[in-house]
């Protein structure tokens, strides 16, 4: 693979075409290897600028059921933190847009800070956010993080203070990730009205890129949040939803996935 | 935060971004209200009024004759709802009631947390839910009508495992959702900080007490105390007035299970690895990856794959030592104390009588003085041990 782009660089390719950056989710292995690299191809084929990618957790008190869902689907086809990263390099074989790591804490840990950012570096990853680990426990990382030349991306939330947006907004670099609602991830049909809001207040408070998730679930979502000041937009649930109503059928799977992606992508384009 | 709520490197704030200021209000309202007069008055009295202490600390004179050592009970069995869970649901009942909360949220494996909870409630007018794995609430059946019977409404958690793992991510999922006006009331001294170190100090009224009797009856610090370890609420709040006098041995003792090396145990401490889970860094059973594994114990208090992160930090400094009796051992223990003094125990709690009988075999031991803490008693496991026995009731 050439150049990887850097976030820095795919916020100005899209600001550049007065777009906003549409970035889906996927929890990698969901439901099987294969089918997950198709899911990612299909994704990069049909609008997608950057790439938000789950390595599944036992545990994952951040995320409503879908995502919980999605990631027994992974561990039960054998997914493993080293397989995740060979699926990392499978991905970087056809795109060089940003990847992001979405991933709870105990997997690093477990793992070892350096070794897991060493491996993260080589398979091609550009940042990492870990849902459970806020700036108080984080500092330790971003040494880690910066030898390896990787962003630590971190959460913003509605209750996250200006005080504490400044603190988490020196600390992060690539992108903020600005949580759009009060609860877990999960499709909602309502944005709520706090999340425009909640950008302009972020904004206010960083020069950071912004992208927004949770609940995100419909083009209308992503015009909101983007005429709202935001970046770009992180899909997640919805996109899974589609997987677990397909399972049967991956040739419908894929089809659905990708005419949605294009909706998306094109809800970015102002 | 206020303090980073770490034990040596253990503890801390693993929790997502949203959930922080509500950390940092629980840690400023604990802290204030913690040495505040009034607070401790209410507390004192629905302790000694509702709860019934200071609970005795009872010579098990059979017991002591039959297994050579002197053996004292810390009788938190006699306590309202049958364990010592009621001390901390009321301090952090009356805390949330202090802080303005209108909803306690809690999770629960076997009910005990949850009925302590619940009638903690009922008490204190503010309305109780209550998550429970749905094979919980299906093997539970009578303590999910205790619950209810105080108001509480059983959110059954379909999740995961359908246990008290996937309870408490379910409960700290609804707490991240209604974080404003909902208090989460944990039930063991685990979790993100203050949890950990505000569960201790609501169950340190244990220890005291314990120090404050064996004293008047021996006029000496016992030799030894041992207590069963879950996530290690009556362990830490037992072992809390003794840490600092290093003369007296304290063992915490895990549910081993099918046995420790059986793949079917929940003993963390004694065969995990470091990890986070639920908010802190402890130990975990985990794999290799850092999944978590289900734990396995046939007493329900005792089948979680974390464990409070204090008692960690006291495993590696070698302040308190820990170990684990199987399912079996703690079965004939059950048996052994109801036979021996006329005092059914929790499963639980059998462990720790399990273990004594062990350590008491050993030639070293003999005739030492030994605090055991019967964290609660057993009626909650007649419907278990029965069928354990083969006896239908």
């Amino acid at each position: 693979m050439s150049h990887i782009e850097s976030y820095q660089e795919m916020f100005q390719r899209v600001k550049d075409k007065g777009e906003g950056a549409f970035i889906p989710f996927v929890v990698v292995g969901d439901p099987d290897f294969e089918t997950s690299l198709e899911m990612v191809k299909t994704y990069v084929d049909n609008g997608a600028d950057a790439l938000e990618l789950g390595f599944p957790f036992s545990d994952p008190i951040a995320d409503g059921p879908t995502v919980q869902a999605a990631d027994i689907r992974s561990l039960n086809s054998g997914m493993t933190t080293r397989r995740g990263f060979e699926f990392i390099k499978c991905i970087r074989e056809f795109t060089n847009i940003p990847l992001g790591l979405l991933i709870y804490y105990n997997l690093i840990y477990k793992m070892g800070a350096d070794e897991f950012y060493k491996a993260a570096k080589e398979s091609g990853l550009n940042g990492i956010l870990a849902a459970d680990l806020p700036p108080e426990e984080a500092e330790i990382l971003l040494d880690t993080a910066d030898k390896y030349g990787l962003d630590q991306i971190f959460m913003a939330a509605q209750t996250t203070s200006n005080e504490r947006l400044e603190k988490i907004a020196e600390m992060c670099s690539g992108f903020l990730y600005v949580v759009a609602v009060m609860g877990v991830t999960g499709a909602r049909s309502e944005l709520a009205d706090t999340t425009v809001e909640l950008v302009s207040r972020v904004k206010s408070h960083s020069d950071l890129p912004l992208a927004v998730g949770f609940g995100i679930s419909r083009p209308e979502h992503v015009r909101n949040v983007l005429s709202a000041g935001s970046d770009g937009a992180i899909v997640a649930s919805a996109l899974l939803n589609i997987i677990e109503e397909n399972l049967e059928n991956k040739e419908v799977m894929l089809t659905k996935i990708g005419s949605f992606c294009r909706e998306l992508k094109e809800a970015t384009r102002k | 935060m206020i303090s980073k709520g770490k034990f040596g490197k253990y503890g801390g704030v693993f929790v997502p971004e949203l959930l922080i200021p509500a950390l940092e209000e629980l840690e400023t309202a604990y802290l204030k209200y913690k040495d505040d007069e009034k607070f401790n008055e209410e507390l004192d009295y629905y302790l000694k009024e509702f709860a019934g202490r200071p609970t005795a600390l009872y010579y098990a004179e059979n017991l002591s004759e039959k297994l050579g050592c002197k053996i004292y009970l810390k009788r938190e069995d006699m306590l309202h709802t049958g364990a010592h869970k009621i001390n901390n649901t009321l301090g952090q009942g009356l805390l949330a009631k202090y802080m303005g909360k209108t909803r306690l949220i809690a999770e629960t494996g076997a009910g005990q947390h949850g009925i302590a909870t619940a009638v903690v409630g009922a008490l204190l007018g503010i309305p109780t839910e209550v998550y429970m794995g749905s094979e919980d609430v299906q093997r539970q059946k009578l303590n999910v009508f205790r619950m209810e019977l105080s108001d509480g409404v059983v959110l059954p958690v379909e999740s995961g495992s359908r246990t008290l793992k996937d309870a408490i991510n379910e409960t700290m999922r609804d707490w991240i959702t209604n974080v404003d006006t909902t208090y989460y009331l944990i039930g063991s001294t685990m979790g993100p900080h203050p949890y950990p170190t505000m569960v201790k100090h609501f169950q340190a009224v244990i220890g005291r007490e314990t120090k404050k009797q064996i004293m008047e009856k021996e006029d000496k610090l016992p030799d030894t105390i041992m207590a069963c370890v879950g996530g290690g609420s009556n362990s830490m709040g037992i072992f809390s007035a003794f840490v600092e006098d290093e003369e007296v041995e304290l063992i915490g003792v895990e549910g081993g299970g099918d046995g420790i090396n059986s793949g079917h145990t929940g003993a963390t401490l004694t065969i995990g690895t470091e990890g986070v889970l639920h908010g802190s860094l402890s130990y975990v059973l985990q794999n290799d990856d850092g999944q978590i594994n289900e734990a396995h114990s046939v007493s329900a208090g005792l089948d979680y794959p974390g464990v409070g992160p204090e008692h960690a930090y006291l495993k590696d400094t070698g302040r308190a030592s820990y170990d684990a009796v199987t399912d079996k051992e703690a079965l004939e223990s059950f048996k052994l104390l109801s036979e021996t003094e006329g005092i059914i125990p929790a499963l639980e709690s059998a462990h720790a009588i399990a273990y004594a009988k062990k350590y008491a075999e050993k030639e070293e031991n003999k005739g030492k003085t030994i605090v055991i803490n019967l964290s609660g008693r057993g009626d909650k496991d007649m419907d278990l041990v029965a069928r354990e026995m083969g006896v239908e009731i």
